[in-house]
This record gives C-alpha cells, structure tokens and sequence, in this order.
C-alpha cells in the first residue's frame, strides 16, 4: 500500500508531473519573456495535455503493439527513478545498495523508448529522428556515466545515493572540490542533451524534420510521450542536485537550486542554437568527455 | 460545456498548410508569432506533424496539383480538428476563380470553419478570427 502511494502519489508520478509540467511552463514564460513576448497562462501545459487525452489516436501501418506499448515503457521507467530518488532524500538511509546505477540505466530508457516507437512507425522522417537519438545517446551517455564515476570515487566507492548524501552532509558538496566542479559542469550539459532542449533539440527538431521521432504520435501515445519529457525536466535537474549539491536537502534548498538548475539550462538553451548531429557527437566526444576524464583522475587523487 | 471542449479551446497547435499561396499569407501567419502579436499568449503554436494538429491554416488558391495532397493532408489529421481558411484566396479563389489550373474553391472539399478575409488578412485580423471561433467553439459545441 506504501509503495503504491509512494510511486503513484507523492514523490513518484502525480508529484513529479505537476511539478514538470510547471516548470515546462516557466521554461515557454521565461523563453517569451527573452523574446520580448507575453507568453502563455501557469496552466498552458497542463492543457495541452489534457487536449491530446481528448483527441483521436491514429495508428499507422506497421508494428501496431508496439508503437502503443512504447510510450508506456518510457514513462514507467521515468516514475520509478522519480519515486525512488524522492524515497532517498526523505530518508537517505531507506536506498537500496547499488541504486545509482539503476538509476542511470533507468534514465536511458526514455530515450530507448522513442527510438522503438519511432522505429515501428515506418514513417522515414520517424527512422532520421530515430537514428539521431541514438547517435546522441551515444555521443551524452560516456561523459555523463564519467561523471558519476567520479562522484562514486569521491564518496570513497559509495554506489548507494544514500550513502552519497550522508558524505555530503559530513564533508561539503562534492561541486564546490575540484574534480566535483568539472564533473558538475559536464552533467549540465549532458542532462540538456539528455531532455533534447535547445543545443540538443536534434531527433525532434521541429523546423527541420518535422517533429521527427514523434511525428506518427497523436492523442493518448503522444501525451504520454509529453508528461514523460516533464518528469524527465523534473528528475535530471533532482538527480543532479543530489550528486553534486546535497550538503542541504531541505524542501527550500532543494527547490532554490532545482529553480537555479533550471535557470541555467534555459538561459543556455534560449543563447545558443540547435547543433547539427555531427556537431553534437563531436562537442561531447572532444570537450565534456576530456573534462570528465580528468574530473575521474582528480577524484581519484581525493581532490 | 465539457473539459475535453475547454482544453481544446485553451490550446490550439496549428498546422499551416500553402495550397498555391504567393506567401503573403504566411509571411502574415508567421507575424502572428512575433513580439508585437505574440499568438502564443493564447496557448496557439505552429507544429511540424499534421498528426499533432487541431487546426488546418490553409493559404491559397488551390489549384488542381494541390488539391489531392490536401485532402491526403486532412485525412491524416487526428480529429476533431477545425479548417480555417486564410486570405481571401483560400475564402472565395480571388481572381483566380476562372483560370485553367485552380479546381474547386475549398470550402466544397473540405468542412471549413472559419473565413479570415484580406490580402493579405492583418495579423489582427487573423487573431480577431481565431478569438470568434475560439467563441463559437465555446458556445456551439
């Protein structure tokens, strides 16, 4: 009963959607706001949403199962990380052993999502978005997996977010060391590549490609494909919070730098404009991937 | 009047569509996104995928090329989904109306549900538009 409460309500699904879908919001207000232009109401997202809940759904020719089961997938695995990540910051001593790397496959499935379900859709604007999602996993996933190594490395070998919270807590945020620092930078990026905003809005590309992956989806499917972008805006900026910033996990805290995160990442995402995959590959493979290599070499020297 | 009515009101995702348009029209539409207008404050966005789409912006005399490929277009849209007609090419063919490669004016293809007149219609024109049928929407349905 606790655990259905814990992942359909409070830290897990119903909570970590209102709380996307707000901050989407913030994203469109403040990227108006940049532009000089009004912007939508607070409830824009939450409207859209339940507009595609109202629309027909259209399944084209092809592997019809799942192209509907994909979405599901996605969101599922979303939910868990977001119910289990909240459990271990109320209670850091509640994480299982090993959790940090269930979390960081978890996190690949979203995208791995998108790829089957643009995949069975035969649509060949669908398979260009899909081969570029994948490519960009391939270019985010190496430095983004260097980086928690070298938070593991930090936390003397601790794989257990808990146990990465309680050495916080002892010894000061692992951002403000030095090999923290340059992992900290390098996440940032990565969960920007990881959302698909901004610099690394290439598999859905809407000018271009026209909505790409997502171009067969309409009602239910692509609503769902919608909040699993929000809980996505909502757990990777958490996630990175409680790598790098967890000295102080109380709820003012936590909110103060998810708004900062947030901040950030939208501000980048309105100065700068979408890379082309070729350029995305090499950004990460030449830059993050150097800095998070010797972010590791300093964790490993206790630095 | 029901949720699903009201949040189709609140956000319209627009697919443009020129059937023969010369592009004032939409160079118009795209007006509509900029600063000065800024359409998006109603929850109205241009979108990629027919699939996506609420609303079909049609620009344009259409002529008989045009014609198969839009009503492949309208099919492909998820309903309930409304045609709007933009720029007085699109309303009634203009001075178009006799020539040898314009068919049949739009409104006996497809169910259209809004004319917006002009050419090309002013960004508030359009906007004025969009608002009465966003009205009519919320009485009639």
């Amino acid at each position: 009963m606790k655990t259905i409460f814990y992942l359909l309500i409070f830290p897990g699904f119903l909570f970590s959607l209102t709380v996307g879908l707000l901050a989407g919001w913030l994203d469109r207000k403040l990227t108006a706001r940049l532009q000089w232009r009004v912007g939508p109401p607070w409830y824009q997202n939450f409207m859209d949403i339940l507009k595609l809940l109202g629309k027909e759904t259209i399944v084209p020719e092809g592997s019809k199962l799942v192209f509907l089961l994909s979405p599901y997938l996605g969101l599922a695995s979303v939910v868990l990380v977001t119910a289990s990540l909240g459990r271990s910051i109320i209670s850091p001593l509640d994480s299982f052993s090993g959790d940090l790397i269930v979390f960081l496959y978890l996190l690949i499935i979203p995208a791995i999502a998108v790829i089957i379900g643009a995949s069975s859709s035969r649509n060949p604007l669908a398979s260009v978005g899909a081969s570029r999602e994948m490519k960009l996993i391939l270019a985010y996933e190496l430095p983004l997996i260097l980086c928690v190594i070298a938070v593991v490395l930090k936390c003397k070998g601790a794989l257990q977010i808990g146990q990465v919270i309680q050495y916080q807590l002892l010894y000061g945020s692992i951002a403000f060391s030095l090999s923290g620092a340059l992992a900290f930078i390098v996440a940032i990026f990565c969960i920007q590549a990881k959302l698909g905003i901004g610099l690394f809005d290439i598999a859905e590309a809407d000018q271009e490609i026209m909505g790409g992956t997502l171009i067969e989806y309409s009602g239910l499917p692509l609503a769902i494909f919608k909040l699993t972008k929000a809980v996505m805006l909502y757990v990777l900026p958490v996630f990175i919070i409680v790598l790098f910033l967890g000295r102080d996990l109380t709820p003012i805290f936590i909110i103060a730098k998810y708004l900062m995160l947030l901040l950030i990442i939208i501000l980048i995402k309105n100065t700068n404009p979408r890379l082309r995959i070729d350029q995305a590959l090499k950004f990460f493979w030449r830059i993050p991937t150097v800095l998070a290599g010797i972010a590791v070499i300093l964790a490993s020297f206790g630095l | 009047m029901d949720i699903r009515s009201k949040a189709l009101t609140k956000s319209i995702w627009v697919f443009h569509m020129s059937v023969g348009s010369c592009n004032n029209c939409d160079i118009e539409i795209l007006d509509c996104f900029t600063p000065r207008h800024d359409i998006e404050r109603f929850g109205i966005q241009l979108i990629g995928s027919v699939r996506h789409a609420d609303a079909l912006l049609i620009t344009g005399a259409m002529n008989k090329k045009a014609i198969v490929r839009m009503k492949k277009v309208y099919e492909q849209t998820a309903k309930p989904c409304v045609v709007v007609a933009c720029g007085i090419c699109a309303c009634s063919q203009h001075m178009f109306r006799d020539s040898y490669n314009v068919g049949e004016p739009l409104d006996k293809i497809l169910p259209v549900d809004l004319y917006i007149p002009g050419c090309p219609p002013k960004p508030e024109a359009i906007i004025s538009g969009i608002l009465q049928l966003v009205n009519k929407m919320k009485k009639g349905k």
